[in-house]
């Protein structure tokens, strides 16, 4: 073996993953381009948005509640080591519209509907339903993605919003009867400390989350191997590739949007 | 007329397609027969333009199909898919109307059931399984069902993907049978792909044997038994014994 093989193999993983990255970005910006192009499939539209906004409320409810919670219990701890127990509501408020809200919500969302989209893309083709969407004059792109992409693009923030209520909920719950906090100073706290731009950044987040999220669905799908391990991986392969990129697109959304 | 010039497809340093020189005439149901693997599917999709073929060319009458606008060109063609391909989400009758409810030939929603439900009880089903999930449906009648799809806008040219593989030999009967009158009926060009014996005389007026990637043999089906050819002779009488190689 040569003693550049090691060399060699570190220049395949990384023309292979750019290659991959390559790949992905093209279909995103093939996806965004049908967005405005017709024919538009209303029908497909609503059934996505439906599935992916107001099925997935539960989910992300019951995520917000509780980390609202956790996060008030937190702070507390926290803050009484240096005799700041009183800025439980307004953190819990920042933390829960600014990052948790969106990032647990975006975390939440691609587990529940990143696999779903890319196991039922992914037996669609491997059981030819795609091929025939093209032999009936109709694109996948446009049929398939585009209605998922859009649906999960807009439902991201109303969810999102959803979230932060709940969450900022969970946290005056927690802070009432667990912590002793007066009920009128806590939401007082809560609404004075708490900025419209606090708000908006993190319904951005949570739009281009959704994005990733049904992006990676559709891509996984679409290029999903052959039988049950191929779906089983492609399913895989999408929770896991959105879950990463909503960490990696929030910490670079943080930093356009607060860094000093 | 659909023409096929030294077409050539490979899969990486898989050859599949290795130089296919065919011609289906106008209103002539053609059969290809071939093992398992030799690239019958990957040829209708390369006509298609499911698969882009790598070299050669292939003419619907006399133009380039990689040239055609492709809407009006997929408009002109109907398929038969080896699983049926149905959609899941749609009911039987949203899945036959399917070309009838959007693009270029759409028509109101009534009316494109009321062909649906034609379509259907042509392929010999009733309008009660209309309303019907396609998971709810066996394995012969979702292939019914894609029969009915596949002629619902009524294309000039109708592909058939192993139309009889997983049904009982009496279903495949029924659906050899409705192929065939559907094929005089419409007058359509069709396209067959089969290692079904039965099927191929059911339905071929030509028959083309593909091997190695080239068409091997190709005359009408009342040759077949007198070809003298001994790919096609070792195929159609499925011994494993002969110039194709049996892998045990």
């Amino acid at each position: 073996m040569s003693v550049l093989a090691p060399i060699a193999g570190i220049g395949r993983s990384t023309m292979a993953i750019l290659a991959a990255i390559g790949r992905v970005a093209i279909y995103a910006a093939s996806a965004v381009s049908h967005i405005f192009r017709p024919p538009f499939y209303i029908r497909e539209f609503g059934q996505a948005l439906l599935y992916i906004g107001y099925f997935s409320l539960p989910v992300v409810g019951m995520t917000a509640l509780f980390t609202g919670g956790a996060l008030a219990l937190q702070i507390y701890a926290g803050g009484a080591r240096f005799n700041a127990e009183s800025v439980v509501p307004s953190i819990v408020a920042i933390g829960m519209v600014r990052e948790l809200g969106p990032v647990l919500g975006g975390l939440m969302v691609a587990g529940r509907v990143a696999a779903s989209i890319a196991a039922e893309i992914g037996t669609m083709k491997v059981t030819e339903q795609i091929d025939a969407l093209v032999t009936l004059s109709t694109h996948p792109m446009k049929y398939l993605t585009v209605p998922r992409v859009l649906a999960a693009t807009l439902a991201m923030p109303v969810l999102a919003a959803v979230g932060d209520v709940i969450g900022i909920m969970g946290g005056f719950l927690v802070g009432v009867t667990r912590l002793d906090f007066n009920s009128y100073a806590y939401l007082k706290n809560t609404v004075d400390f708490l900025e419209s731009w606090d708000v908006v950044s993190g319904l951005i987040k949570a739009s281009v989350f959704g994005f990733i999220v049904a992006t990676m669905g559709c891509y996984h799908g679409m290029n999903s191997g052959r039988g049950a391990q191929g779906v089983g991986r492609a399913t895989t392969n999408a929770v896991v590739s959105a879950s990463v990129l909503i960490l990696a697109a929030n910490f670079l959304l943080t930093e356009m949007f607060f860094a000093q | 007329m659909i023409e096929l010039q030294g077409v050539h497809k490979a899969f990486g340093p898989k050859r599949v397609l290795n130089g296919i020189d065919l011609t289906v005439p106008t209103g002539e149901s053609m059969v290809i027969i071939g093992g398992s693997g030799t690239g019958k599917s990957v040829l209708i999709k390369c006509i298609l333009g499911l698969i882009r073929h790598d070299a050669g060319q292939i003419l619907l009458d006399g133009e380039d199909v990689t040239k055609a606008e492709r809407d009006a060109f997929l408009a002109r063609f109907g398929m038969l898919f080896q699983g049926g391909a149905l959609f899941d989400s749609l009911t039987v009758w949203q899945n036959v109307a399917f070309r009838l409810l959007r693009g270029s030939l759409k028509r109101p929603k009534d009316e494109a059931r009321e062909i649906a439900i034609e379509k259907l009880r042509r392929v010999g089903l009733k309008p009660d399984v209309a309303d019907l999930f396609p998971a709810e449906l066996s394995g012969g009648m979702q292939k019914r069902v894609g029969l009915a799809r596949a002629i619902a806008a009524e294309p000039e040219i109708i592909f058939f993907d192993e139309p009889t593989t997983g049904l009982d030999p009496i279903m495949s009967g029924v659906i050899n049978d409705l192929i065939r009158e559907i094929v005089v009926e419409m007058g359509a060009t069709a396209m067959t792909i089969t290692h079904d014996m039965t099927s191929v005389r059911a339905i071929a007026d030509k028959v083309a044997m593909l091997h190695d990637g080239v068409i091997q043999w190709t005359g009408p089906v009342s040759q077949l038994d007198e070809s003298g050819d001994p790919y096609l002779d070792q195929f159609i009488h499925g011994r494993a014994e002969g110039p194709i190689e049996a892998v045990r």
